[in-house]
């Protein structure tokens, strides 16, 4: 196989594994977030204001570390430097 | 596919090049423009007002209220024209969504790095103006003077950070859209889209507050010192 198979098997692969195991831990961290956030309405109505304020940033906080795997990935699949750079090397 | 709308050149003129964001950010800035110069034309305190004053009068106290319990103390006024601007910006050109062939200038990374920069260079201006030059420059050495890498390193980290987070929010809200479309065609999408219109808006408010945030952060070092000499 050519270095291009290669480069293009290797890149999906790596797409797919960021985005697996980038989702799990942000996933844990959210919903601990969010449970604990639950509970304190719960036995706080009056705060409510004040913690989903809170709650939101820090889950855009947790997210936006899903969020850097999906545009590494999305850079990886639409936009490969590498598969480009070999591309324009072959003058394809 | 693309990922940004900077590669969509829609007009050439020698060599200059207007690509889909410059246009449609022009676009927003024309509409807000619009907007407020018609909520603003018949401006009035006494009789009753129109809808377009009662619209904005909204807006504007709901901004200056959300600003209020992040920044804590009066002098909220101060940051309403930048933090309300973001948030007004963004919201606006993520919510177009709507407008069929609308490309969202916050899906292209050079228009949020742009607006995180902006976010990044206000802080230091808003925090020097509040607590002075000395004051300020002495953050970075507290606790200890080695920290100062560290401070550095977490300014420009948050940085990037906030202009990621809105770009791959809003990028990925199309792409998925995009995707389904071959997949799924019929209703799918349309679910999506509406979802995305719900994530544009948070990411907006997020944006701001977060803005907001900093700058409160900044601005607040001098009541740092006493409440951890107490603890």
């Amino acid at each position: 196989m050519d270095s291009s198979t290669w480069i293009g098997i290797i890149s999906i692969c790596a797409a797919a594994l960021c985005m697996a195991i980038g989702a799990i831990s942000p996933a844990l961290g959210e919903a601990r977030a969010i449970q604990q956030a639950l509970s304190s309405i719960a036995q706080q109505p009056d705060e409510a204001g004040a913690i989903s304020r809170t709650l939101f940033i820090g889950l855009a906080m947790i997210e936006s570390i899903a969020i850097y795997c999906l545009v590494i990935s999305i850079i990886l699949i639409f936009a490969n430097p590498f598969w480009s750079h070999v591309i324009a090397k072959s003058g394809g | 596919m693309d990922i940004t709308p900077d590669h969509l050149i829609l007009f050439r003129w020698g060599f200059v090049h207007l690509n889909a964001t410059i246009v449609y950010t022009w676009a927003v800035m024309l509409l807000l423009v619009l907007a407020a110069w018609a909520a603003t034309r018949k401006i009035r305190l006494d009789g009753p007002r129109s809808r377009w004053q009662n619209a904005m009068e909204a807006i504007v106290i709901g901004i200056r209220s959300q600003i209020r319990e992040v920044s804590g103390r009066d002098g909220s006024d101060d940051y309403i024209p930048f933090i309300g601007t973001l948030f007004l910006f963004i919201a606006a050109s993520n919510e177009l969504h709507v407008v069929p062939g609308w490309h969202a200038p916050t899906g292209s990374l050079s228009t949020t790095g742009a607006l995180a920069i902006c976010v990044a260079v206000s802080v230091p201006i808003f925090g020097i103006r509040k607590v002075g030059l000395k004051k300020y420059l002495h953050h970075y050495l507290s606790p200890v003077f080695f920290m100062l890498p560290i401070h550095m390193i977490s300014e420009v980290s948050r940085t990037i950070a906030l202009a990621v987070r809105l770009f791959g929010n809003i990028m990925s809200g199309s792409m998925v859209v995009a995707i389904l479309l071959v997949i799924a065609p019929l209703f799918f999408p349309v679910l999506i889209q509406a979802l995305d219109l719900i994530i544009g808006l948070i990411q907006a408010y997020i944006f701001a507050i977060l803005a907001m945030v900093y700058i409160a952060a900044a601005v607040h070092r001098e009541d740092e010192k006493p409440q951890e000499q107490t603890t």
